[in-house]
């Protein structure tokens, strides 16, 4: 399994997602924002970070590189799409994802650990934790006020397309619902706010988000007829 | 042609600016503030005489691109 990281002018989180792939011991390549072919990864990973300086608006520049056509394609043919804080909202500007993010409710930029409910293990990027566990993931974001209309929130619960919550009033941004990380109706297309490339070794805090990685990669290799480890 | 493009929030959303700068201006005394909203402001020039045209080249990049419509409106307006 071959996982793709892509990289914009700005983002800063690239480094961290292929070392998180890395570490679990899968293939994983840096792929510049003009690449027009994507035909070779089978997960791609969208990373935090400042796209364009987040001019007009965070992920609305980003969202017109040419690379996302190839990610729209791969989105469509079921491939796993995962965009991590710059790179969800980068995939809410470009329709993959609904709603949008917002000012944090409080203006400040929150940077800390945060708290997080699993909400939905029946997916390809949480399958390893249990529902209803927390777990631990650092947030860093100005701007991951999750909004959607009513109809939106309606069917985001009604689809179990809610995968994370911040758990137990720890609401840092004023997000919907509390909402953390939603879904496509699908389910191969993950955004989320909170940053589980930075949640790999104990010595950094938590290592609460290498199961996300090792969830896509073995949800690949059990589509795929191969080995998983454990 | 010139175009101006304002952006700003949906009335039913959040705007966390405004609402630190209406506090911000009740503390310098202007109690008569009611609501404030932020937006944001764009100057577009236009190589086309044709106002439909304009008009229509406008508003199809305040859809794909200016503004987000899920959360913000916008208004244009053309000047000669």
């Amino acid at each position: 399994m071959k996982f793709a990281v892509l990289v914009f002018p700005g983002s800063n989180c690239d480094i961290d997602c292929y070392k998180a792939v890395k570490e679990i011991g899968a293939d994983v390549e840096y792929v510049w924002h003009t690449a027009t072919d994507l035909s070779s990864f089978d997960a791609i990973l969208v990373p935090g970070g400042f796209s364009y300086g987040d001019y007009l608006r965070c992920g609305a520049v980003a969202r017109f590189a040419n690379v996302m056509n190839e990610v729209v394609k791969a989105a469509e043919q079921g491939k796993y799409v995962l965009g991590i804080c710059n790179g969800f909202q980068i995939l809410t500007e470009a329709n993959l994802l609904p709603g949008a993010l917002i000012r944090n409710n409080g203006l400040k930029f929150r940077c800390h650990q945060a708290p997080l409910e699993v909400v939905n293990n029946e997916n390809p990027f949480t399958r390893e934790y249990a529902k209803g566990e927390v777990i631990n993931i650092p947030i860093a974001h100005g701007e991951g006020n999750y909004y959607c209309d009513e109809a939106t929130l309606t069917e985001l619960q009604a689809n179990n397309q809610i995968i994370f919550r911040y758990a137990a009033d720890s609401n840092p941004n004023g997000s919907i619902d509390n909402i953390a990380g939603i879904s496509n109706k699908a389910g191969n297309v993950v955004g989320m706010m909170p940053h589980p490339e930075r949640a790999m070794s104990e010595i950094l805090g938590s290592a609460d988000g290498k199961r996300m990685f090792t969830s896509i990669l073995n949800a690949w290799r059990e589509q795929h007829g191969t080995t998983i480890n454990g | 042609m010139k175009a101006k493009v304002y952006v700003t929030i949906k009335e039913n959303v959040l705007d966390p600016q405004g609402v630190a700068v209406q506090g911000a201006l009740h503390t310098l005394g202007f109690a008569e503030v009611e609501k404030v909203r932020i937006g944001k402001y764009l100057e577009i020039d236009l190589n086309t005489a044709s106002r439909a045209e304009a008009e229509a080249q406008v508003k199809e990049m305040s859809e794909k691109l200016l503004a987000n419509t899920v959360v913000e409106d916008y208004r244009i307006e053309l000047e000669d």
